[in-house]
């Protein structure tokens, strides 16, 4: 690590906090280039071993080799922050990365979204992660890895069927239906129910069981936890961990155009107002900006994807220079992507930006279509919708313990792969160790069960 | 694993944990093991597919797909939407690079490129499964007087070589002696042991085995490979039970030759078939060179079945020489073409070995898929002689 760098931290951090950034402070780390690698395939520092973690990684290390991916920083939110920068990166991009990391840091301390989902996991979700890491190493020594490959397979494969609306620490389903809908200060029901059992006396124990779930369970990893027949304690708290990981990934999955834009907007901004770094290392830094928010690989016309960071970079530079900085620090802390690139990515910035809408048919043959802006912003944001998963959620549980579960296809669009879901439902039915059924449709777009076993 | 591990170490200077721990490399490592065991879990399968080509090899290399860890997705739609960015008008249309020929996975390209893994496995361990897997039984090895002789290491004394002393076990007959804690250890004569060794008898485990191949003009590139390939899992299949194992190859038309193991498989007559030229051969070298009572001697043949009619007697008499000696004879019709079930000359000649209660299979070897059936079949043969399924 260049000491060099470590030099220029604070007066960054004292430019960005004049500049109107509001962060809580960030440790900075230089690491082996090899440990950001695994810190970007994990998504957490320390994290749960799995398998599959391990395919991750060689397919990032092929990418490392063919060079298509750098890496030059992974930032934690939280209080303190923790960055971890590639021990290799340069001084001009150690520059740049200070600057970029600080405006993650004032992002995620005040969206929205990344408070109320770090409100639930704590702010400090990188010692969490590494508890639950020890936790299920714990879990391996007691019971084997076997078996507790086998509830991380089940679990992890659920990892996005969570509900960041309910709270992390979420209460069982009350056990009994409420009588008739009280409502909130419905104080007159109150009182008129008191009455009536006052004179009839003997008022017959009318509960009625609520069916299991009461309504359709999105949150899945919550549900199986609770309410499956025979799981271990040790497999619920797999599945408990697994959660709680998720709903820190949420906002971070959910902000990814808004955030790494604000970074990289206050990245470049911060680099034009220092004047305390040397002028090579500016120029350097600013190329290694335009490379990272470029919105095309070099050698080519077009790209069938959208790069986040230049998407997200160009819509902050045209709201701050049309609304001011104030306008943009409201939407920056109360946007997710869907309302930010729904309100403002607007139909003059996607012709500049020579953004487009494309059908691929299966055999590679891609048709660009007409312009429609509301169609654009979902063709945007349609990897996004439900953590980027089906909407699959538990309907109901029978008297013999089956779960059944109800892909919504209508929302979807179609249904599900049968093959794919065919071994999730394995490996859910191995800790749910009842029958599963699910109701999905096929290409007809008739109804389907598949089952397990 | 502690998150915090890394910064406490780095004060006292020494490497953090995650320069010498990779969770990558672990979880990687993992996976190796579930897909090594998928195989082996296919390995029948997976074993006539694969590439014995070059010769000796003590690895075989078999192409897998990563494993998938599954997730609900939605079936591939016949179209998708997406979105895009640069130079492209409304109604243009082009082709994605990533699904171009070739996979090179394009700059601009939506889907991951497809990684393939070639696993390589070392041949004793696929044998190894195959046993467990199969439970084959082990062949019966026939013992003869030792040929070597071993030495192992059998007990202590009190003088020996400087070189064989044994530190501990001195140690301990020292701390005996003294008795007392503390107590400076001075070492006597009596104190030092010495490791001995015995000399052990080692009944002979030699093996000898004959592939007999018929490479007269029936005989087509097919037929010959699907020998070779048999042949080869034969040999890892008693080396398995032999320390010492000898191949001899022997080819035959209306004559007999033997050949080295690279000239064998590729030689190709021309003409008809003599049976009993080959297994005269076979005869021949026995007498010259191995002694039935110390040897295991092995027969495996390998023909289309078609013997010259004129040869049957000859062919008869022939083998009956040879399968004295031999503890077990195996026959294998080769015929790409529809099977013939054995219903053939040399078939018949060695169905008739069978019931006679020699230890002798038959075996109709039709496709590479096949090549593991036979396997199973002679090594089981071996012990119970059951009828060809």
């Amino acid at each position: 690590m260049s000491e060099d760098w470590q030099a220029y931290v604070r007066r960054i951090e004292e430019l960005a906090a004049r500049s109107g950034l509001k962060f809580h402070p960030v440790e900075f780390e230089a690491v082996p280039e090899s440990f950001m690698m695994e810190i970007a395939v994990y998504g957490l520092p320390v994290r749960m071993p799995h398998w599959s973690f391990g395919v991750r990684y060689i397919y990032q290390l092929i990418q490392r080799h063919m060079g298509h991916s750098r890496l030059f920083e992974v930032v934690f939110p939280g209080n303190p922050g923790h960055a971890y920068l590639a021990q290799n990166n340069g001084l001009a991009e150690n520059i740049l990365v200070t600057a970029h990391v600080l405006g993650h840091a004032d992002f995620s301390r005040n969206n929205l979204l990344f408070r109320r989902c770090q409100g639930q996991v704590s702010e400090r979700i990188v010692e969490h992660a590494a508890n639950h890491a020890r936790q299920i190493s714990e879990a391996i020594e007691a019971h084997g890895a076997q078996r507790v490959e086998l509830a991380l397979d089940a679990a992890l494969a659920l990892e996005q069927h969570i509900d960041v609306d309910q709270s992390l620490r979420r209460e069982r389903y009350p056990e009994y239906a409420s009588d008739q809908k009280l409502l909130v200060d419905d104080t007159f029901r109150k009182r008129f129910a008191a009455l009536e059992q006052a004179p009839g006396g003997a008022a017959p124990e009318a509960r009625k069981r609520a069916p299991v779930p009461p309504h359709p369970e999105r949150d899945l990893l919550w549900f199986v936890a609770n309410y499956a027949p025979e799981m271990e304690s040790w497999e619920r708290d797999i599945f408990l961990a697994v959660r709680e990981e998720s709903f820190y990934f949420y906002p971070v999955f959910a902000t990814q155009i808004m955030n790494e834009g604000w970074a990289s907007y206050w990245h470049a901004r911060l680099l034009r107002e220092a004047d305390f770094i040397p002028q090579q290392a500016y120029v350097d830094a600013i190329k290694c900006h335009s490379d990272v928010v470029r919105p095309i690989a070099a050698e080519s016309q077009v790209a069938l994807s959208i790069n986040p960071y230049h998407l997200g970079f160009s819509m902050w530079e045209k709201i701050i220079e049309r609304d001011g900085l104030d306008a943009a620090r409201s939407i920056m802390e109360q946007d997710d992507d869907f309302a930010f690139v729904r309100n403002h990515l607007t139909r003059e910035l996607a012709e500049e930006l020579e953004l487009f809408r494309y059908r691929a048919r299966n055999d590679g043959q891609i048709t660009v279509l007409e312009h429609d802006l509301n169609a654009l912003h979902e063709a945007v944001l349609a990897p996004k919708y439900n953590f980027g998963a089906p909407i699959v959620s538990a309907a109901h549980v029978r008297n013999d313990g089956t779960l059944e579960l109800s892909h919504d296809s209508a929302t979807d669009g179609r249904g599900l792969d049968l093959e794919r879901s065919a071994k999730v439902l394995g490996y859910l039915q191995r800790v749910w160790r009842r029958p599963i059924v699910l109701t999905t449709v096929n290409q007809a777009g008739s109804a389907l069960e598949l089952n397990a076993p | 694993m502690d998150a915090d591990g890394g910064k406490r170490d780095s004060q006292t200077g020494a490497a953090k944990w995650y320069e010498l721990f990779s969770r990558g490399a672990r979880d990687w490592l993992r996976h190796d093991e579930k897909i090594r065991a998928a195989v082996r879990d296919n390995l029948p399968d997976i074993i006539a597919g694969a590439d014995l080509a070059n010769e000796g090899a003590r690895t075989v290399r078999v192409p897998v797909r990563m494993l998938e860890h599954h997730h609900f997705r939605l079936r591939r739609a016949d179209e998708s939407q997406g979105a895009g960015q640069g130079k492209a008008k409304p109604g243009d249309v082009f082709t994605d690079p990533s699904k171009e020929a070739d996979g090179e996975k394009g700059p601009g390209g939506r889907e991951e490129g497809e990684v393939q893994l070639l696993l390589e496995f070392k041949i004793d361990d696929i044998v190894d499964w195959l046993w467990e897997e199969m439970q084959l039984p082990n062949l019966k090895a026939r013992a003869g007087p030792s040929d070597a002789t071993d030495w192992t290491r059998e007990g202590w004394d009190r003088r020996g070589a400087r070189s064989r002393l044994d530190r501990r076990r001195s140690f301990k007959e020292l701390v005996k002696r003294r008795g007392a804690p503390g107590a400076t250890p001075n070492f006597t004569d009596e104190d030092l042991r010495f490791r001995q060794l015995a000399r052990r008898r080692q009944p002979a485990v030699h093996a000898v085995v004959f592939f007999m191949l018929d490479v007269s003009g029936s005989m087509s590139d097919r037929d010959r490979k699907l020998a070779k390939t048999f042949f080869f899992w034969v040999v890892q299949g008693l080396r398995r039970e032999y320390r010492s194992l000898e191949t001899v190859f022997v080819a035959h038309t209306t004559e007999a030759w033997e050949f080295n193991e690279p000239e064998f498989f590729q030689v190709s007559g021309s003409g008809g078939t003599v049976a009993s030229t080959g297994f005269n051969k076979v005869r021949e070298l026995i007498d010259a060179r191995y002694n039935p009572g110390r040897s295991n001697i092995y027969l495996f043949y390998a023909t289309d079945g078609d013997n010259s009619v004129s040869d049957a007697a000859d062919a008869r008499t022939a083998l009956a020489t040879v399968t004295a000696d031999t503890c077990f004879t195996g026959y294998v019709e080769v015929s790409s073409g529809l099977s013939r079930q054995l219903a053939t000359e040399t078939g018949r000649l060695f169905a008739e070995l069978q019931a006679a209660g020699c230890a002798a299979g038959c075996y109709a070897l039709a496709d590479f898929d096949a090549v593991w059936g036979a396997v199973r079949h002679f090594f089981s043969a071996e012990n119970e002689a059951p009828a060809q399924p």
